[in-house]
Order: C-alpha cells, then sequence, then structure tokens
C-alpha cells in the first residue's frame, strides 16, 4: 500500500481504491462535468414534466434534481482529480484493450493454420460424425444429428438457458396487479377504471407504494399510446408476408434434419413472424390466439416432452438398451427418431420465447 | 450395471423438470416441489457416495446411445457424490430458512419464478458437479449465472437491481474467457469430453507443442472462473450481491454458487489440463498469490465495514481466498483442505446468513450492526446460531472451521517455498477474523445498558419506519408468518449440526475427499 | 513460426481483436447499453473463432450429399454445432441484461452504471 499521506482521504490511489471497492464512485461526478451529455438527461426529464401523473413523479423529479445538483455543488474542490481520473480511465481502458488482444494474438499465432485438413480438431470425432452420422442418427444434417443426438444433453441444456431467461424477464417486466392476482387484464382493467382521476386512485391503494414504476407501468400496460394504430401499409404488407413468413418458418423447423436449419433458426423466424403481426394489428388481434396461457402451456408441453423424450433415450443409452424408435429412410421428413419431433419442440420454445421477450420489453405483458 | 449408477442422471433431470413444471404452478406447490426435489435429489446422491465408497471406484455415465469421444458423458465417483450431498444439504435448509422472507420480498405473483431459479440452480450446481463434458460445463454454468442472477434481482428493490446487472457484468466477463479458454482447448485437442481432451493434452506436453497456448488456455480458464466465484481482485461485486438478496438467495449464492466453480476448475485442473501441467506452469502461483491476498483483504474491509451482512459477504471475499490458496499450495494436501473449506464455507456462511436474519427481524432490521447491540437474547436461538457460525470461522476448535485450518496449515508444511506466506497469513487472517466475528458476538450479547437504550431501540424502530410503508407491511408480514417459526429453528439447528458433523467427524469426510481426488486422475 | 499465422490466419486475428475490444467495453464502459454491445461482440468473436476453426478448404457444409459420407468431403461439422449452442445462451442472457436495464433505467433514470450505483447508494440512505 501507498504510504499515509497527510490528504489520503483526497489522494487518487484513495478514490481509485474506493471505487473498486465500489463505495464511492468518483466517475460518476465526472460525467456530469462532461458538456454533452447536460442535453441528455434533460432530454430524460422532459416527458416526466409532461406526465400527468403529478404525485409521485414529482418525488422523483426532485430526487433527479437532486441527484443532478449535488455533482456540480462537489465538482469546485475534486473537478480537476475527477477530470485527471476520466483521462487515465480511458487511457487505462485502451492499454488494458491491447494487452488482452496481443496476448491473445501471441497464442494464436502458435495455433495450426486456418483451413488445414490436418487439424488436431478433425479427429475421430467429427470423422465418426459425418461417416456414422447418417446411419446412426438417420439425420441428412450432420449438424442437426450432432446437436441433436450425440451431444444431445448441451442443447437441453441449451433450451433451459432459454426457459430460465424467459423467467428472469417476467420476473423483472412483467407488470402484476397489485392484489397479486398475477394476470394482465386486471392491471388493463384497472387502468381503464382509474382513467378518470388516477392520483385518488392510487392514494386508495395501499400496495401503490410500488411506486411510480407501478404507476407508470399502469399506464404502459394500456399500450395502445405507443401502438401504431391501424397502418394501412404496414397491415397490407402484414398481410402478404406473415403466412409467407410463418410458412417459411415452418418449412425450416421440419426440415431440420434434412437441410440447413432446425428448432432454433426456423423458431425465430416463426417468432418474428408472431412480432411482425403483433405490431401490424396489435395487442387485441394477436390476444385472440396467443395469450400467456398459451405461451405457458406450449412451452411447458414442448419442455416436458423434450426432457421426458431426452430422458428416455438417455436411460436406454446408457444402460444399452434398445430404443426402438426408427430412424425411417435418409432424406424422408419422417426419418431420424426423435430429431424431428424435438425441432418442433424447440422451434416452439424458441418463437414463444421470442414473442415472450418482445411483449414483455413492449409493455410487461402478453 | 446398477440402477443406482443412474442417480446422477436422474438427480439433474428431475431438478430441471421440475422448474419446467413450476411455471404453471403456483408458488405454494412450486415452493413444496422444489423441497422435495431437493430432498429427492441429495438423497440420490447420498446412494450415490455410497455405491462410490463401496465399489471403491468412479464411473462414467453415457447421456445417450454414443460412447466417450462422441457423445455427452457424465461422470460420479465419491467427490462428486459428496459435494452433491453437501449441496443438496446446505441448499435444502437455505430453502427452508429463508422460506417466510422468500414469501414476503417476493411478490405473490411471482413466487413460483422464485422456485424455478431454486431448480435450475440445483440441476445447474449437479451437473457442473457431475460433467464431464467441457461444454456442457459451459452451458450449466450460464444456466448457473442466469439463476443466481434471478435469484439476486427476485426481490426488486433498487440495490438489488444494481447488484444484479453488476453481478451479471462480472459474470460474462468470466463465461467469456471461459467460452474463448474452451475454444482454444479445443482448437489444440480437438476434444470436448474431459478424458479423451486429457490424453491429448498429455501428448501435446509429451511433444512440447503448443507451449504458448497451452500456458494461455490455462490462465483464461483459471481467471474466467476465478472471476466468477469472487477472487481478491474480482470480488467487488460480492458485498452487494450478498448483502441485499433475500436470505435463501444469499445464502445459496454465498454457500453454493462460487462453490460450483471453484469445484468445477478442480476438476478442469485434475481431468482436462492435468495437475502436474498447472503445478508446472506458474498458474498456480498466480491463484496462490491472489488467495493470500484475498484472505487479508477480504478480512480487511470486512473489519471496515459496519452493515452486518456486507460483513459476512466480505468474509465470503477472505473464505474464497483460503481455497484459493489451498488450489495454490499445488499438493494434494493443499488441494483437500481446499475442498473441505469449501464444504466448511457452505455449511458456516449459509448458517451466518440466515441466522443474522433472524437477529435482524428482532432487531428492527436495520443495516448497522450495532443495532444488534442484545439481539443474541431477543432471538436466542440465531444468536447461538450465529455464535457457532462466527466461531467456526474463526477457527474454535470442535467446529468446521477448526479442521480447515489445521488442514491448511498442515498441508502449507509440506510445501516448503509456500509455507512461510501460508503460514503467516493464516495467523495473520485468523487474528482479523477473530476481531470481526467475536465483535459482533459480543455485540451480539451485550445487554442494552438500562432504560435509556431500551428507549432508544424501541423509540427507533417505529421512527425509521414511518417514512417506507413497505417496511412496516413487510415486518407485519413476517410477523404474521412468524406462526411457522419452527422453519427457520430447523434450518438453524441442522447447520449447526452439519458445522459439528465436520468439525469432529471429519477424519471419514478427509479421507473420502483425498480417495475422491485420486479418483480424478 | 511466430508472427506469421497471424496474417494467414486473417479470420482468427480478426476474431481475437474483435473479443478483446467486447470484452474491454464490457469491462470498462460505463454505459450499460454499450456494455451489452460490447458482450455480444465478445461472444459472436468467439462465434466466428469456432467458425473458422471449423472450416477446411474446399470442402462442402456437413449436410449429406449425394450420398457421399467421406470424411474428406466435408468439414468439421463439431464448431458450428457449439456456435449454434453459443448463439441461444447469448440471445438468452442479452435479453436479460436488457430487461435489467429498463428496469435500472425507470428506478433511477440512467444508463450509467457509476451513476446508477450512487444513487442507488443515496437512494438508500434516504
Amino acid at each position: 500500500m501507498s504510504r499515509q499521506r497527510d490528504d489520503y482521504e483526497n489522494s487518487r490511489w484513495r478514490k481509485f481504491r474506493s471505487w473498486i471497492d465500489g463505495e464511492v464512485d468518483p466517475l460518476a461526478s465526472g460525467i456530469m462535468i462532461q458538456p454533452p451529455k447536460a442535453p441528455i438527461e434533460k432530454r430524460i426529464e422532459k416527458p416526466k414534466t409532461e406526465n400527468p401523473v403529478t404525485l409521485q413523479s414529482e418525488s422523483i423529479q426532485d430526487k433527479d434534481r437532486e441527484w443532478n445538483q449535488t455533482p456540480e455543488e462537489k465538482k469546485d474542490p475534486e473537478g480537476r482529480g475527477i477530470r485527471w481520473f476520466c483521462r487515465f480511465y480511458q487511457v487505462m481502458s485502451v492499454f488494458l484493450c491491447l494487452s488482452i488482444i496481443f496476448v491473445l494474438l501471441w497464442t494464436i499465432a502458435y495455433l495450426p493454420a486456418f483451413g488445414n485438413a490436418g487439424n488436431p480438431d478433425n479427429n475421430e470425432v467429427s470423422a465418426r460424425y459425418i461417416e456414422q452420422g447418417l446411419k446412426e442418427t438417420g439425420a441428412v444434417n450432420i449438424v442437426t444429428g450432432m446437436i441433436l443426438d450425440y451431444r444431445a444433453f448441451d442443447t437441453f441444456g441449451e433450451s433451459c438457458v432459454l426457459f430460465i431467461a424467459s423467467c428472469c424477464v417476467l420476473v423483472l417486466l412483467r407488470i402484476d396487479a397489485a392484489d397479486g392476482k398475477g394476470s394482465f387484464r386486471d392491471t388493463k382493467n384497472r387502468a381503464k377504471k382509474t382513467k378518470g382521476d388516477p392520483e385518488n386512485n392510487i392514494m386508495a391503494e395501499p400496495e401503490a407504494v410500488r411506486t411510480v414504476i407501478a404507476r407508470k407501468r399502469l399506464e404502459e400496460a394500456d399500450d395502445r399510446l405507443y401502438e401504431p394504430k391501424n397502418d394501412v401499409i404496414l397491415q397490407k404488407c402484414a398481410c402478404v408476408l406473415v403466412p409467407l413468413i410463418f410458412v417459411f418458418g415452418i418449412y425450416i423447423v421440419l426440415n431440420g434434419h434434412l437441410s440447413p436449419g432446425g428448432g432454433f433458426s426456423g423458431g425465430a423466424v416463426l417468432g418474428s413472424g408472431l412480432i411482425f403481426y403483433l405490431n401490424a394489428f396489435g395487442f387485441k388481434k394477436t390476444e385472440a390466439f396467443f395469450t400467456e396461457k398459451i405461451y405457458r402451456r406450449l412451452t411447458l408441453c414442448a419442455l416436458t416432452f423434450y426432457c421426458m423424450a431426452k430422458s428416455y433415450s438417455f436411460f436406454t443409452g446408457a444402460n444399452h438398451l434398445k430404443s426402438g424408435i426408427p430412424l425411417g429412410t435418409p432424406g424422408a421428413i419422417l426419418s431420424s427418431g426423435l430429431i424431428l419431433p424435438l425441432n418442433i419442440c424447440v422451434g416452439l420454445v424458441v418463437a414463444c420465447t421470442m414473442y415472450a421477450f418482445y411483449a414483455l420489453f413492449r409493455k410487461g405483458g402478453m | 450395471m446398477s440402477f443406482v449408477q443412474n442417480f446422477p442422471f436422474f438427480s439433474i433431470i428431475a431438478a430441471m423438470f421440475s422448474g419446467i413444471l413450476s411455471s404453471v404452478l403456483d408458488g405454494r406447490k412450486a415452493r413444496n416441489l422444489s423441497l422435495l426435489v431437493i430432498a429427492v435429489t441429495t438423497g440420490m446422491s447420498v446412494m450415490v457416495l455410497g455405491f462410490c465408497m463401496r465399489t471403491g471406484e468412479s464411473y462414467t455415465y453415457m447421456m445417450g446411445h454414443f460412447p466417450a469421444p462422441w457423445g455427452n458423458e457424465i461422470r460420479a465417483g465419491v467427490l462428486e457424490g459428496l459435494t452433491a450431498v453437501m449441496f443438496g444439504l446446505v441448499m435444502f435448509f437455505a430453502v427452508i430458512g429463508g422460506m417466510d422472507h422468500t414469501a414476503v420480498d417476493v411478490e405473490e405473483s411471482k413466487q413460483n419464478l422464485f422456485y424455478i431459479m431454486i431448480d435450475l440452480m440445483l440441476s445447474s450446481l449437479l451437473a457442473l458437479i457431475y460433467t464431464n463434458d467441457l461444454f456442457t460445463a459451459y452451458v450449466f454454468v450460464e444456466i448457473n449465472t442466469i439463476a443466481g442472477c434471478g435469484l439476486i434481482m427476485i426481490r426488486q428493490v433498487g440495490r438489488s437491481l444494481s447488484s444484479a446487472i453488476r453481478y451479471m457484468i462480472m459474470s460474462q466477463l468470466g463465461s467469456g474467457l471461459f467460452l474463448i479458454g474452451l475454444s482454444l482447448l479445443y482448437d489444440v485437442t480437438g476434444h470436448l469430453l474431459m478424458s479423451p481432451a486429457k490424453e491429448a493434452v498429455a501428448v501435446i506436453e509429451a511433444a512440447g507443442l503448443y507451449a504458448v497456448p497451452m500456458l494461455v488456455i490455462m490462465a483464461v480458464i483459471s481467471v474466467g472462473l476465478a472471476i466468477k466465484s469472487g477472487l481478491y481482485p474480482f470480488h467487488y461485486w460480492i458485498p452487494d450481491t450478498y448483502g441485499y438478496a433475500t436470505p435463501t438467495a444469499s445464502a445459496i449464492l454465498s454457500g453454493l454458487v462460487s462453490k460450483g466453480y471453484i469445484f468445477l476448475l478442480i476438476k478442469i485442473f485434475y481431468r482436462v489440463l492435468g495437475q502436474e501441467n498447472v503445478i508446472a506452469s506458474q498458474m498456480i502461483n498466480v491463484l496462490f498469490v491472489f488467495g493470500l491476498a484475498g484472505m487479508l483483504m477480504g478480512s480487511v474491509h470486512a473489519i471496515l465495514e459496519k452493515d452486518t451482512r456486507r460483513m459476512i459477504a466480505y468474509s465470503s471475499v477472505a473464505q474464497i481466498g483460503y481455497i484459493y490458496m489451498g488450489i495454490g499450495l499445488g499438493t494434494q494436501a493443499g488441494m483437500v483442505a481446499a475442498v473441505f473449506h469449501m464444504f466448511t464455507h457452505s455449511a458456516t456462511k449459509a448458517l451466518l446468513f440466515i441466522s443474522a436474519v433472524g437477529l435482524y427481524e428482532v432487531s428492527g432490521d436495520r443495516k448497522d450492526y450495532r443495532s444488534l447491540i442484545g439481539a443474541g437474547y431477543r432471538n436466542s436461538l440465531a444468536g447461538i446460531g450465529f455464535a457457532v457460525g462466527a466461531l467456526s470461522m474463526v477457527g474454535f476448535p470442535m467446529l468446521s472451521g477448526f479442521i480447515s485450518k489445521l488442514l491448511f496449515a498442515t498441508s502449507a508444511l509440506q510445501s516448503p517455498h509456500k509455507m512461510l506466506p501460508t503460514v503467516i497469513a493464516l495467523a495473520v487472517s485468523t487474528v482479523l477474523n477473530a476481531v470481526y466475528f467475536l465483535r459482533l458476538v459480543i455485540t451480539l450479547y451485550t445487554i442494552p445498558s438500562g432504560e435509556e437504550n431500551e428507549g432508544e431501540s424501541t423509540s427507533a424502530l417505529p421512527e425509521k419506519q414511518k417514512p417506507e410503508g413497505i417496511k412496516e407491511s413487510r415486518e407485519k408480514q413476517i410477523v404474521l408468518k412468524r406462526q411457522r417459526f419452527s422453519k427457520f429453528r430447523l434450518a438453524v439447528v441442522s447447520y449447526i449440526l452439519l458445522n459439528l458433523v465436520l468439525g469432529l467427524y471429519s477424519q471419514p469426510i478427509v479421507a473420502a475427499i483425498g480417495k475422491g481426488l485420486s479418483m480424478f486422475d | 513460426m511466430a508472427g506469421m499465422p497471424l496474417f494467414v490466419n486473417i479470420e482468427e486475428t480478426v476474431s481475437i481483436i474483435l473479443f478483446g475490444v467486447g470484452f474491454t467495453m464490457l469491462m470498462l464502459h460505463r454505459n450499460l447499453i454499450k456494455k451489452i454491445m460490447g458482450m455480444n461482440i465478445m461472444d459472436t468473436a468467439v462465434y466466428l473463432f469456432l467458425a473458422a476453426k471449423g472450416y477446411i478448404k474446399g470442402r462442402m457444409v456437413p449436410i449429406v450429399t449425394d450420398g457421399i459420407q467421406d470424411v474428406s468431403a466435408y468439414i468439421n461439422p463439431v464448431p458450428s454445432g457449439l456456435v449454434l449452442t453459443g448463439i441461444v445462451v447469448s440471445v438468452s442472457t442479452t435479453a436479460l441484461m436488457l430487461a435489467l436495464t429498463i428496469r435500472l433505467y425507470e428506478r433511477y433514470g440512467s444508463l450509467d452504471l457509476d451513476q446508477i450505483l450512487m444513487r442507488a447508494k443515496e437512494d438508500e440512505e434516504v
């Protein structure tokens, strides 16, 4: 540690260390000084002032102002040190970046050459995948055969990553009615009810302590404000394109074992089709065929089937039992055993999750 | 093939499936399901452990119809079984002990999501323990990270959100490094499964090829996993993360998540890179130095800290330092000590977090440790639990912490170059530990001096709570849930017992760890 | 030997540079959105690296065509599979980080991590 100085509390080392520990953020005030930031801050504030809701958003604004003021008051004694620190920080970042790149470049300079068939990774593993893949998995697409049969456990884990990420996003962004019933519809109804006098209602609500965010979300819940209303061009395009996108997505999913593609890519296409439809026609029409309930059930069914099917094949495989699932004729749609149904499951999960991400990011519900 | 051999696979799949199923259940059912699953998987792990002890060897289990270099595989041995049992126990009691708080901290309609995180966390920990495939390890590391993040942010207050994003950022840095290390390793060995990869590494080392890439691979994988487990210079996300999550989450995160990564690192050292290669490279010394630094600096930070939970979190930094120091010694004995300390720390830290919450409840839920004056009398069991945990961390005889310090010291004596720094650091760190833990324990058992203090504490409470209605309702809700107080007791008593068992019956456990480690080769 | 392969293995060189840039951005940039961008750059760089590693000159994609099942006809399928798995993982983490960012922005009105942490601290003390 550096030697103790009289003004240790103000020294750069001290600041640096306290920043490392996450106690103080000398940078935070440094940012305020930078001129270009100021208009951005204002822009952020603006919509809030226009906000008809007064009660809580004002308190937040006060806080905002407070926050914005404090560093300016503080800046005088420390200003130079912080500016110096900022520059130091930038230089150090560049230095760190270059050193990481240098170390890794030094490493890859010793790696086997690009595109060479004799590299260590082109060994018996890939050879068997290529030579025996068709016979053992029935999939013409070797990559699909590999990820859904040889290395299916990874892929199952990967579906779970998607599942748990969507759960996390649900936790973060789903708006639940304060009474805990958890359906988006309640929120919407309440939003409609409260339109007359929002303040009173909020005051009457004891749970409304969930602050401005809850308030703002109630408004956003009635997402029509943000939605393009009956845009003719968009709707006409959607009429033409959405069926095509869906057909294309389904094709990719179903042909996962025969051609490039598979559950993930096809699911992403399907999901984007759903999102497109939603943008053109709005939540009301989408909800006619796709609600949160359906989302949950689809995901549950798909993942359960996936889980069961793979458990069966893992169990039989490890215990050296015959799996008894016919592989079919290579090249036919109904071939390659479990790969086709698994692809469909994965496709469903991915499509639903993509749509759920979009809907949650946009208005916090489905 | 014995039926028991299926159990590692069953436990991973059962945990995953319960997570998937919980998405349509309500909070209560999801909770019960998750408790059931944790209990069942722990039972299975016990049987796996028994099986491996009996047969005296480890076995691999094909995940699918294809053998080693082609298909996925998991592997179970004594050490895997033991770790799975420990993790299962700690997790079970963490969920039970923090249950009432979970019910209050988490929104009613999102309760089931919390238990999804718990289930998937369990499955990913089990998968990290049992895996025999590097890429599987990567995927489950990610599940673990996301589930951990979910556990942190599920209590949706500002501070936990900001610590969640910090946690995510650090974890992603770690994952990125781990992934690039994996890719480089794949490039030079051509294998993703651990055993063939190890053979390939041995061939490479013998031929003297790829010296630089191997060194960098070692460094990158170690640093990546060290970041994720919170080794000293990368620790700054720890205090916030552990300090502001809901108690169950704090206990699980500090007790288990970081240990999962450390276990994976040990496994990679032994089963992929080859322990002798790691020792031959300087990597082990780097870990050693960082471990020592962590031991000292973590304790110093803990002493400077006022908030009890952050104090415990900083103590975690120190304990992670111990573990890395043990790994860094580079001897079999050091590794045994590190693994044993892993168990000690999971049991003790979970006990500390859970009992600290019990103490907070009776002291008005304030941050400052001074508010805990006399709390040991107000909630005697929590006080005892906390005292036991603290003494164990300090290294009081009969408790598990003592044994791990003993093991560290004896193993240090075997490695002549590192003996002196290790012993000195152990001594200094123990003193520092004693300073803050005993300060806390003494605070707990200080009789509030007269009426003046009493009046202060009682009048201070409502004052503190008034501005925030949420706090008041929270307190009330917790009191309402207090009818089922016995759950908290059960958890604390079990953790104390676990500590005593680790402390008093350490001999067979240490022997089992040694046996398990030798099975790794 | 050293030095030359960098220009031969240009794909790998590029991917490593991207990895470094992304890593640094994720670690040191103050803006959360840019951090997330950095994370994506980093992940994508690894996928580029893997994809480059799987490639073999003059060979086809690993989809059996015309019944040819000879090793010398196709590139290595393993890295492609890893990339597929990796992409989904990075999509998930990105979604999670973005959701967190939205919540933090709603609460603290800033995307600057340091500012957010400062405000979180002040918020608690109040």
